[in-house]
């Protein structure tokens, strides 16, 4: 029975989430029993994805072909090529999985708390499943197509989620902007697609990765991928939907659009690496300077916008996009080196690292803090931070978990951000000092700000119109906790998570050749 | 290949070009929400037959076995159930934006995106 | 607004043959072209048609939107085990298990040209129907909610 489980987790991952959102409208009704439901199909989603990931890091990437005689056979029979839709699982993909999976069940137990006092919310949750079936399913599948429906999948529910609050104006807007952005991106994807597909006949990542011939075509095929799937994940200059949706959706779905967003990162690195990661084919180095420069961008812009903005939520937002540089800088300049084996070793590999490890860490933190702003935003009704202060006496939990957030995105140890960050600089100083000092600089900024915002929300005397106000409900509390603990917990053992987690999962990023032996057998 | 069957074979390609900027110039030149639905709609529609006429093979016939001629050559329908695919989601998509603009007509008495700016990029 | 007594009648009497042509379609789709989404898209259809024909709230008064609501549900949970039932078997998901185990819908295809027979396709069939009622039943809710504006306000 346990092997069983074991074997069809690629498949379960994605059929749990999928049965919790179905189900949802039929036995959502009673709100104890909704809740009940959602907490327990959420728990073994992700049960399920920890356990599919600790499997791959043991045992190798694992590869789920849907329909075939045997799970593992990935190509069909007769035809020496896949034709299935299947999940190609490496490190890089575990990594993400559990990214997935830890967001997604802290977010879910604050959700409860947070959004219960709406209506229609067995609709809610069904989407919030949708949108993580989506996310797991964009990191796990090894098909272009397949990539492309999940991406359409998270993209319509995150639409739908950030318009939720549908009595309020600005939040249909904000919706509307991002359906419309998403889904002229995902209309780009589809035309790299069809380029792709008509000259290589294929859809498979690993077998267009091996018939891959770098035409002009292919070329045009790049931009069309790699430019929408910067803009989901929030790069400048194509940010412009990132604050607008994250201020006006609820904060579990904020947490739940970060998420999404390291998704299209993720496929961002999957197709210049994999795809097109073939340097002794084509000149890498402009492919991981468009990156860097991307990053470098993203986090200057980033930053730059935060320092003025009022309401706290766009101002995380703004953060969240220079974060988002930081990840772009560290894996552009793996990307970069990728044809120079010496660079690589000195210094590409542990940028790489870096950049992967802030995925995690920005997950958490940036998650982390969305969740801190919503619980104050839930007892206080307002998120203007000159209409805050004196919250640090009635909220003590809310601000100690605001203040590990706000260190870590600080990079200031040992918190989980300054693991990362160290990382990136030393490595980006081996390659470009400029850019290293640019980051550092951009660091303090961070820290400048987030001080700013923690003093307007949490210190200076009781203010009288918040009187009554108490700390956040205890689910809430709980959620926000896992992710600080994790926050510190990261932060203290940074060694042992990149030795056991995250260089895998770049070794996994840089290995094409295995990738594409995963899929089509050995050499 | 003449002159002739050279824009014949091509003639998909052109429509698609041709429906696909028609599309792109709504997004652009027009403010009513409604109008730009109906841009992105245009430019779907331009990319489903982008995305079929790459299907296309000569002398081959659609993959039914029911009634086939005898002897026929076959091609291998991936490409039409990408197009299906997309044209499903694309049905979704635009429904949702488009009961999303119900509810901003509802909220604020217009589609003129001029005249709708709860919030400033 | 109402139409003319004779466009309702008309109406009325083309509602069961859009219904019928729609489950056609639906059935026949592992046979002929079309299937579980185009199906059930005839079905909205019908809907659709009713209400030009007749007012709003007297359709939305017959066609129940939480009954549509129930049968997208059942619909999508209907696919998604029928996709992932060959687990329970030790299959991997979406393998067409039907086909070699001697119960309904077993048939093989007969190769080369032939009329075809319902009675092929395995799983196919079942999950066409599945996604038929899903569709139907989500381009209801759809149609019913897009034309609530043609309500006539009771001022």
């Amino acid at each position: 029975m346990m092997s069983t489980l074991q074997q069809h987790a690629p498949a379960l991952l994605i059929a749990i989430p999928l049965f919790a959102a179905f189900s949802m409208p039929l036995v959502g009704k009673n709100p104890g029993f909704r809740k009940m439901w959602t907490i327990v199909l959420m728990t073994l989603t992700s049960l399920t994805g920890l356990m599919l990931a600790c499997s791959v890091f043991r045992d190798g990437s694992i590869v789920y072909v849907f329909g075939a005689a045997d799970a593992s056979q990935a190509l069909a029979e007769g035809s020496g090529f896949p034709i299935r839709i299947m999940f190609t699982i490496d490190a890089m993909s575990a990594l993400m999985t559990i990214i997935i999976a830890i967001l997604a069940f802290a977010v879910t137990l604050y959700s409860l708390a947070a959004d219960g006092g709406h209506s229609g919310l067995e609709g809610f949750y069904s989407l919030l499943f949708l949108m993580v079936a989506g996310a797991l399913g964009m990191v796990n599948t090894g098909d272009l197509f397949n990539f492309f429906v999940f991406l359409e999948v998270a993209s319509l529910s995150g639409a739908a989620l950030a318009a939720f609050r549908i009595d309020k104006g600005v939040a249909v807007e904000a919706g509307l902007k991002y359906a419309l952005i998403s889904g002229l991106g995902g209309l780009s994807v589809l035309v790299a697609i069809g380029l792709l597909y008509s000259q290589y006949n294929a859809l498979n990542i690993a077998e267009l990765a091996a018939r891959i011939q770098f035409t002009r075509l292919d070329m045009i095929a790049f931009v069309l991928l790699a430019v929408p799937l910067a803009m989901k994940c929030g790069a400048v200059p194509m940010h412009f939907w990132t604050p607008d949706t994250y201020a006006a959706a609820p904060s579990s779905v904020t947490a739940f659009l970060v998420v999404t967003s390291q998704a299209s990162l993720y496929a961002l690195f999957r197709i210049c690496f994999t795809l097109f990661g073939d340097p002794a084919a084509i000149n890498i180095a402009v492919f991981g300077w468009f990156i860097v420069a991307l990053g470098v961008l993203s986090m200057f812009v980033g930053v730059t916008m935060a320092i003025p903005q009022k309401d706290v939520k766009r101002l995380m937002a703004y953060h969240a996009i220079s974060q988002t540089g930081y990840m772009l800088l560290g894996v552009g300049v793996g990307l970069a080196v990728l044809g120079n084996a010496k660079a690589l070793g000195d210094y590409g590999m542990t940028s790489m690292s870096g950049g992967l490890f802030h995925i995690i860490n920005h997950a958490i933190y940036k998650g982390l803090l969305f969740l801190t702003a919503g619980a104050v935003f839930y007892r206080i009704g307002t998120r203007n931070l000159n209409r805050m202060g004196g919250l640090g006496h009635t909220m003590p939990v809310t601000m100690i978990c605001f203040i590990a957030g706000a260190l870590a995105i600080a990079g200031i140890p040992p918190f989980n951000g300054f693991a990362s960050k160290l990382l990136i600089y030393e490595s980006v100083f081996a390659f470009n000092p400029f850019i290293a000092i640019v980051a550092m600089l951009v660091s303090i900024l961070t820290l400048a700000s987030f001080v700013k915002v923690f003093h307007s929300m949490f210190m200076g005397p009781r203010q009288p119109d918040h009187g009554e106000v108490r700390e956040a409900p205890r689910p809430m509390v709980i959620g926000m906790a896992l992710l600080a603990v994790l926050v510190i917990l990261f932060g203290l053992i940074p060694t042992a998570v990149v030795e056991s987690i995250i260089r895998p999962a770049a070794e996994a990023l840089l290995d094409r050749a295995g990738y594409i032996a995963t899929v089509l057998g050995g050499p | 290949m003449n002159g002739g069957s050279v824009i014949i074979a091509h003639a998909p390609l052109f429509a698609v070009a041709v429906i696909f900027l028609l599309g792109l110039s709504i997004l652009f030149f027009k403010r009513n929400l409604i109008k730009i639905l109906m841009g992105i709609t245009l430019i779907e529609a331009a990319i489903n037959l982008f995305l079929v006429s790459t299907g296309y093979r000569m002398d081959a016939i659609a993959p039914i076995f029911t009634n086939a001629p005898e002897g026929a050559v076959m091609a291998l329908p991936t490409v039409q159930a990408l197009t299906l695919t997309s044209i499903v989601i694309g049905v979704a998509s635009s429904a949702m934006m488009l009961s999303f603009v119900m509810l901003i007509y509802r909220h604020y008495k217009t589609t003129n995106v001029n005249r709708i700016r709860g919030m400033k990029g | 607004m109402r139409m003319t007594k004779v466009v309702r009648t008309v109406a009325d009497l083309l509602y069961p043959f859009c219904m019928i042509f729609g489950l056609y379609v639906v059935a026949h789709g592992h046979l002929t072209p079309g299937g579980g989404f185009q199906g059930g898209a005839v079905i909205a259809t019908a809907t659709a048609l009713l209400i030009a024909a007749h007012r709003y709230d007297d359709v939305s008064a017959r066609v129940k939107s939480a009954r549509m609501k129930v049968f997208e549900s059942v619909g999508l949970l209907g696919f998604l085990i029928l996709g992932f039932s060959a687990i329970i078997l030790g299959q991997p998901a979406f393998r067409n298990w039907m086909l070699s185990r001697g119960s309904l819908f077993n048939d093989s295809v007969a190769f080369g040209v032939n009329p075809g027979a319902l009675t092929t396709g395995g799983l196919m069939p079942l999950m066409n129907l599945a996604v038929g009622l899903e569709v139907l039943g989500a381009l209801t809710i759809i149609t019913l909610y897009m034309l609530s504006g043609t309500k006539e306000d009771p001022s």
